[in-house]
């Protein structure tokens, strides 16, 4: 009685959903307290044994889950309660509740079978198409299957409002059960010859969405998708159905070739404008190759883009942009729109003709194009921009630069690109920045100078967009600083006072390239001194490089020579001047005389400028290092402390000597200075070995070791690194080949060795590392894997370059060390340089698309039903068991061409038989074979015999439907040999 | 297949959500909230379709219409059509308008339950079933009589329970 009372002053003053969305839009409490306070009085209300009571809390719950975003899951039972109710109001609330709230995991699932079959079977239609609403949003495996019956049974009921629903179903039936094929499918079949254009609409999406999926088990159906798409007048369909043939035409050219005028009849004749579009996109991407096909589209898509109605200037556009690839002649045509449209006030429009004109894009006209861009990129909003600059990006790097001859032309877009003010694409400039560095040699002169222009620029350091870029060029300038004009200049770029603007990771870089800048630097000097102190400079030189590392570049010896052998002649001359200069103003930045004399210089460098490298300006190089060192001292992050370390410690270790014996020039001793100069000689071979680029798949390719247990548990770690303190085995991470990219990364740790190292004599460093290359062989990738190397690399080096080099043998022996490393190609011979390009097919191969199993469940199931043998369905039909194994067969069937079964079926059409299934059966496999030797000879004839037999087929048809009508659904599989009488 | 359909103002509120393919609330909320942030990013008189890729993941499109405080908006694939996308749109606020007399905000904000009626009929489970706003309004009308019917009961107190049934 208690209960009875409170539950009517529930009843009586519970707000409704109206109260409630009334009360959320004049609340003064804020609108999250006020919907928690609801959510209370629904906790509350939900409980209460009054169904409307209950109901009314579910509805407002729905309500806030639905635009509120609060959860309901907790209401799941309730949800049922509320649906079993017998009044269509509650019912409709628990089943909008449900539909809303459940899914694959809610345990209540179970319980709503029964209410569902219950409902499903209601004489109320309204009733039906609520449980077939909620079935289609929330049906699990298990209830697709104990609810198959009932769906069978919907799909040709008289009630059109329930039938349509009941086909809509059958998509998600599909989906969670495929053995429903086995029942519903030849009902759904059936739906494709109804009269009613709401049900013809209903199957016909449902067979798109299917065929979306795989299109080849419905191949056999496609006579009747092309009555369809010669009888219907309905748009909605038409669609639907030219989606299909989009779909299985390219499995079937003879299809292909049937369809195409019915469907270029649709193009010339409609007025509506969404069907003419999807005529002009079912042509232009199935069906191109028929020529006259394509030339009528491509008149309508002129007819879109026209139109004054940016929608279709847009879909227009992009019909332009698949029909691209196979009649670039389209675009061509509609050249000066599609530029025109690049500054449309729509970001569609622009988008898409960008990819067109990206599209268009040749080895001819990528200079013409990239200019024009690029000056519509400085014209646009920031977004826009960034679009432009990221498709030039992708455009010109595509297959490796494939479409760039001349990369100092690239490059120094590369550079104007940085500077425009929106960019920012500091990722992608950056890595192709070092990619180019790494593959194309030829360029890095040109890529330095850019580098360095980019790195003295200080209004961008400001730009954190462009840190990334910076970084790259500060690593460029670094590795190739052999190409520098000047390094001091360089130096004074890297360590200009708003550096410190730099995030710590590119300061880290910065730091790493003065280094190698410094050690370039020292080389040279020493290179320079010998040669005048020593009579054969050469000797010396190829002494230095055969003693240390076997990895010497040839563009650094050339140059050392070439300064060598110039420096007797002008040397004194030279020397004189530039001490005198430098005593005041050489190394800022802003010393003019130095900067014109590099800007007037072109094409040949004039290396005895850069190389008069002083006593003054080393120690002055010296101390400006030291200098900017300091602060990096004290930093946090520990990549800029150690390089920071690394290159101090290596500043005090020389400092010394060069200072000692440079003050006694004339009298120094031999041995004092040959440390010194040892160390600095080992450092810069260290410094020039040759970053090649990674292949991604290198590292698969190393074969693991024996013995060597990658799942182990590494608990016992901590003791093993305890015991033995092996340096490389922490170094060897920073050998890792991640990315393609990392050069800094090996150039960090082979540093670090050197520097562990660099006290030691030069042999014994190169023993050591020997040593650690053995151990750890693992980790050096570019030297080791000379036998894996594919041999689409670049051809080997022309003899006639070799000539002005005297060491033939040493580049031999490097030839067959460094397969890695592209080596110089002269410029006259070939337009393009060589760009390094490494194979990744097997990657491809690997990522290849495996199908969902349980599309494949699907699709066997619907090719079972469409073409397969009678023995299969119906062991599959009594033996659930054998179900397995029975489909394993059907697959293999499968594997059969299509095309050929197409055939078939097709041969098996104009047989005017009529007599039981089972006996036509076996007669279909020999006809079928009859006809196909026979079809290819006259495909078309069959064809047309098609048309009319359709027509007589009819009222056959309709006389197997009564009779199925009848059967009871179990019996209808074993019927499937009927299903072939309704194909063409 | 038509993957969600929404209706928000403009000032990103939602009026109307509904998702084909299931989703927990948090992802639907956010989802709604980045397709308003790239509608109200767009200008006026600019073409109506929207590449959802980044939103909504692979070959999803959105397309918008604006009418007067209201964006309606559907996801879809590419087993629909733009243009026919579009037209949906104007038959959804065509059959809104039927319903209640020149639809405003304020209608759909006041119906949940009736807007969900009429969505049902044009959408099922993700596809398109009924293209034609007169049968959908048939079917609305049929509907919230059936409902009018079964709450007139509701005149005796609802408590007293043991006439279930019909």
């Amino acid at each position: 009685m208690a209960g009875g009372t409170s539950s009517i002053m529930e009843t009586l003053f519970q707000r409704t959903l109206d109260d409630m969305i009334k009360g959320l839009r004049l609340q003064l409490i804020g609108e999250s307290a006020f919907v928690s306070k609801a959510l209370d009085e629904i906790r509350r209300e939900v409980k209460s044994t009054d169904p409307s009571t209950k109901s009314t809390a579910l509805h407002k719950l729905s309500y806030l889950a639905s635009l509120h975003f609060h959860d309901m899951s907790w209401a799941a039972f309730h949800v049922v309660e509320v649906m079993s109710s017998s009044r269509f109001s509650y019912k409709r609330i628990g089943y909008h509740a449900a539909s809303l709230s459940f899914n694959d995991d809610t345990p209540v699932l179970l319980l709503i079978t029964n209410q569902l079959r219950k409902d499903l079977g209601s004489t109320n239609e309204f009733e039906v198409s609520l449980a077939l609403e909620c079935l289609s949003r929330i049906a699990t495996a298990d209830l697709a299957r104990d609810l198959t019956p009932e769906i069978f049974t919907l799909l040709s009921t008289t009630k059109l409002f329930v039938r349509k629903k009941a086909i809509g179903v059958v998509l998600r039936l599909f989906a969670k059960y495929p053995d429903a094929v086995r029942v519903c499918f030849k009902r759904l079949v059936e739906n494709l010859d109804s009269s009613d254009p709401q049900i013809l609409s209903a199957v016909v999406s449902v067979f798109c969405e299917l065929a979306s999926r795989d299109p080849g088990s419905y191949l056999p159906l496609a006579p009747e998708f092309y009555r369809i798409l010669v009888d219907s007048k309905n748009n909605w369909v038409l669609i639907k159905v030219l989606k299909i043939f989009a779909k299985l035409a390219p499995l079937e050219p003879r299809l292909a070739k049937r369809v195409v005028e019915p469907i270029c009849d649709h193009l010339r004749r409609t007025g509506a404008k969404s069907l003419m579009f999807e005529c002009v996109r079912t042509v232009v991407s199935s069906f191109s190759e028929y020529e006259s096909a394509a030339k009528l589209a491509v008149v309508k898509i002129r007819e879109l883009l026209v139109d004054d109605d940016p929608n279709l200037k847009y879909l227009g556009l992009q019909a332009l942009s698949i029909v691209a690839p196979k009649h670039l002649w389209a675009v061509l045509e509609n050249k000066e729109f599609v530029i025109k449209s690049l500054s449309d006030g729509d970001p569609n429009i622009k988008t898409e003709s960008l990819r067109l004109v990206m599209a268009m894009v040749s080895e001819t006209n990528v200079v013409e194009i990239a200019r024009v861009l690029v000056n519509y990129s400085l014209k646009s909003d920031p977004e826009f921009c960034n679009e432009i600059l990221g498709s030039i990006l992708s455009t010109c790097s595509r297959n490796v630069y494939e479409i760039i001859i001349d990369f100092d032309w690239y490059v120094s877009l590369i550079g104007e690109m940085s500077r425009i003010p929106h960019c920012q694409k500091g990722d992608e400039i950056e890595n192709q920045l070092i990619d180019i560095g790494m593959r194309v040699q030829d360029v890095r002169p040109k890529l330095v100078r850019v580098a360095r222009d980019l790195l003295i620029d200080p209004a961008l350091l400001g730009n954190p967009f462009l840190h990334k870029i910076l970084s790259a060029a500060a690593w460029v300038s670094g590795e190739y600083v052999e190409f520098s004009r000047n390094p001091f200049e360089l130096m004074q770029a890297i360590f200009q006072p708003r550096t410190s603007l730099l995030p710590l990771s590119v300061m880290a870089v910065y730091i790493h390239s003065a280094f190698k800048v410094l050690i370039f630097c020292l080389h040279c000097y020493i290179l320079q001194r010998e040669s005048i102190t020593s009579s054969c400079p050469e000797n010396l030189v190829l002494g230095v490089s055969e003693s240390v590392l076997k990895r010497e570049m040839p563009e650094d010896s050339g140059l050392i020579r070439t300064t060598c052998e110039a420096l007797p002649v002008q040397g004194d001359k030279g020397f004189n001047r530039r001490a005198s200069n430098q005593s005041s103003e050489v190394f800022s930045v802003e010393n003019g005389g130095d900067r014109t004399i590099n800007h007037g210089q072109t094409s040949t460098p004039n290396f005895s400028e850069k190389s008069s490298f002083t006593y003054e300006s080393i120690v002055k190089l010296i101390n400006l290092v030291e200098l900017a060192m300091g602060p990096c001292m004290g930093s946090h992050d520990v990549e800029v402390l150690e390089r920071a370390r690394n290159l101090l410690c290596f500043i005090e270790v020389i400092k010394g000597e060069i200072t000692e014996c440079l003050e006694h020039k004339e009298k120094k001793k031999e041995s004092e200075e040959m440390k010194a100069s040892e160390i600095i000689k080992l450092m810069s071979d260290a410094f020039s070995e040759e970053l090649g680029p990674v292949s991604l798949s290198a590292q698969k390719r190393v074969p693991i070791p024996e013995g060597l247990e990658l799942k182990e548990s590494l608990d016992d770690l901590g003791t093993i690194c305890a015991d033995i303190q092996v340096p490389p085995s922490n170094d060897s991470n920073l050998f890792s080949l991640g990315s393609p990219y990392n050069g800094e990364e090996v150039g960090v740790s082979a540093s670090e060795l050197e520097s562990k190292e660099e006290s030691e004599p030069s042999n014994e460093a190169t023993a050591l590392l020997t040593d650690h290359r053995k151990r750890h062989g693992l980790y050096y990738l570019p030297s080791e894997k000379n036998e894996i190397v594919p041999n689409d690399y670049p051809p080997a080096n022309d003899p006639k370059l070799r000539d002005n080099l005297n060491n033939d043998t040493e580049d031999l022996v490097k030839l067959t060390e460094q397969s890695l490393v592209t080596n110089k190609k002269p410029n006259h011979a070939k337009p393009r340089p060589v760009v390094v390009k490494l194979d990744e097919r097997d990657v491809v191969t690997i990522t290849a698309k495996r199908p969902e199993p349980n599309d494949n469940l699907l699709s066997g199931a619907v090719r079972e039903v469409l073409l397969g043998s009678d023995t299969r369905t119906t062991t599959s039909q009594h033996n659930p068991p054998d179900k397995a194994s029975s489909k394993r067969k059907g697959k293999e069937k499968l594997n059969v061409d299509p095309s050929s079964k197409l055939k078939e079926d097709l041969g098996d059409s104009e047989k005017p038989d009529h007599e039981n299934p089972s006996s036509r059966r076996s007669k279909h496999r020999t006809h079928g074979k009859e006809r196909r030797q026979k079809s290819p000879s006259k495909p078309a004839e069959e064809r047309e015999n098609n048309g009319q037999k359709g027509k007589q087929k009819s009222s056959h048809r309709a006389r197997h439907k009564a009779q199925e009508r009848a059967d009871a659904p179990l019996n209808a599989v074993s019927q499937t040999p009927v299903i072939p009488d309704f194909l063409l | 297949m038509i993957r969600a359909v929404m209706v928000m103002n403009t000032q990103g509120k939602p009026r109307l959500a509904k998702f084909y393919d299931s989703q927990p609330v948090d992802k639907q909320q956010e989802l709604i909230r980045s397709v308003f942030g790239v509608l109200c990013s767009r200008a006026e008189n600019v073409s109506n379709f929207v590449e959802a890729d980044s939103i909504f993941g692979p070959d999803s499109r959105i397309v918008y219409k604006h009418f007067a405080t209201l964006y309606f908006v559907l996801v879809f694939d590419s087993s629909e059509n733009e243009l026919a996308m579009l037209d949906l749109i104007q038959v959804l606020v065509e059959t809104l308008d039927k319903c209640f007399k020149n639809v405003c905000e304020l209608d759909l904000v006041f119906n949940y339950s009736k807007i969900h009626t009429i969505l049902d009929e044009i959408f099922f489970g993700g596809q398109v079933l009924e293209t034609s706003s007169a049968e959908v309004m048939k079917a609305v009308e049929e509907i919230s009589k059936l409902e009018t019917a079964s709450n007139s009961i509701t005149l005796v107190p609802k408590s007293v329970s043991g006439w279930r049934g019909r």
